[in-house]
């Protein structure tokens, strides 16, 4: 779905001839050094970056969790998801997101209370309850401790088994069984 | 989805803690010009559509640091922007929203501000229907800089000088109101304003 792409930002040329493909059910990583354009490509497949050449295709509705958590500091973690929740058309998939991040607990906290840890894992429940069928994670497990590590691998796996797809920025193991992998610089 | 977009906007408008700051500036304004002219109350009540639509003005872009530089830093754009949400409409929920946020309070605190500068009942109401007319104008302005200037730092005082000129039409019309059409110009200025504002703004989102 990914073919021959290129991404210049700032006047430099980040990478070019990049493709890939993923299956319904698949995942790819894409690894290599800090500013290789690992999380530009994310931004290029969600639609916040245009592609210097190449195109992107297929892959069905896009969710994507970047560095940036997107959550009011003055609002409370439930009323945030709840509001992207309605965008998406999915307040219905909001509990099970809720419980799959173990963020239950946590829906009348203000958001400026939260670690970075818990807004990290909010990003990826909204990811969860949008129901599109490819993900687009950066660097997911930053700042996740091993539990919520553990819940974002079963959360990434149900996703999969469900026919969705995966691709994710990563520096080490985030627990994605059988991935493609794709080098950047 | 517009609906959405505006309950939201108008909530975290009405949980912010500028959300009184636009009114009482334009108040403070109208009760500090009387001491500033003198007490000759045919002079106050002559310039006072001046000074209101001034006030007016700058009350419009008090908020325009937080109307859409904050969701620009924190993610929020990107978000929507993942989900295939059209920018236009997200920018024609953030006009309204300031406009609810900056115009409704206003109009309200008018006749406060209408004693304080010695206006007649007649002026005043002609003033709040011109004001009525002419804010959406100045809404729409503050939202298309507020887009423009929102990566910016200290993008607040350039976004003054984007709406100053802009803005003048509307101003022109709103305090020569008692002039026959003067309201229909007015109208007209708030529906080019309101036609091309979204357009703008949304362009000014975009990623490159």
């Amino acid at each position: 779905m990914i073919d021959n792409l290129a991404c210049r930002r700032g006047g430099r040329l980040l990478f070019e001839a990049v493709s890939a493909q993923v299956a319904p059910g698949g995942a790819l990583l894409l690894t290599g050094p800090n500013g290789a354009g690992k999380s530009s490509l994310l931004r290029l497949l969600a639609g916040l970056l245009r592609a210097e050449s190449g195109s992107v295709s297929g892959g069905g509705r896009r969710a994507f969790a970047g560095h940036d958590v997107a959550l009011k500091p003055r609002q409370s973690l439930g009323a945030e998801l709840d509001y992207w929740a309605r965008l998406d058309g999915g307040r219905d998939r909001l509990p099970g997101a809720l419980a799959a991040m173990n963020l239950a607990g946590l829906v009348d906290v203000p958001c400026r209370h939260l670690s970075s840890g818990q807004k990290r894992r909010a990003a990826i429940a909204r990811v969860i309850a949008a129901g599109a069928e490819c993900w687009l994670l950066d660097e997911p497990t930053a700042g996740l401790d091993a539990a919520s590590a553990g819940l974002l691998a079963a959360a990434m796996g149900q996703h999969r088994a469900a026919g969705g797809l995966i691709v994710a920025a990563v520096h080490g193991d985030i627990g994605l069984a059988d991935a493609q992998v794709l080098r950047l610089g | 989805m517009f609906f959405t977009l505006l309950r939201r906007d108008l909530l975290l408008i009405a949980r912010s803690p500028a959300l009184w700051l636009p009114v009482m500036f334009f108040v403070l304004a109208a009760a500090l010009f009387p001491f500033a002219v003198g007490p000759d109350a045919r002079l106050l009540a002559r310039i006072a559509p001046g000074i209101i639509w001034v006030s007016a003005l700058l009350a419009s872009l008090l908020p325009v640091e937080t109307l859409l530089a904050p969701d620009v830093e924190d993610g929020s754009i990107d978000q929507l922007i993942a989900r295939g949400i059209a920018l236009e409409l997200v920018c024609a929920a953030r006009i309204l929203a300031h406009w609810v946020g900056f115009a409704v309070p206003l109009l309200a605190a008018l006749p406060v501000a209408g004693v304080l500068l010695g206006l007649s009942a007649d002026d005043g109401t002609r003033i709040a229907i011109a004001l009525a007319l002419g804010t959406p104008a100045l809404a729409s302005l503050a939202v298309v800089a507020a887009a423009l200037t929102a990566g910016l730092k200290g993008g607040g005082a350039l976004a003054g000088l984007i709406v100053l000129p802009l803005a003048l039409p509307v101003l022109i019309f709103g305090v020569g109101s008692d002039v026959a059409g003067a309201f229909r110009l007015l109208a007209a200025a708030s529906l080019v304003a309101l036609a091309v504002g979204p357009f703008a703004a949304a362009a000014a989102l975009r990623p490159e």
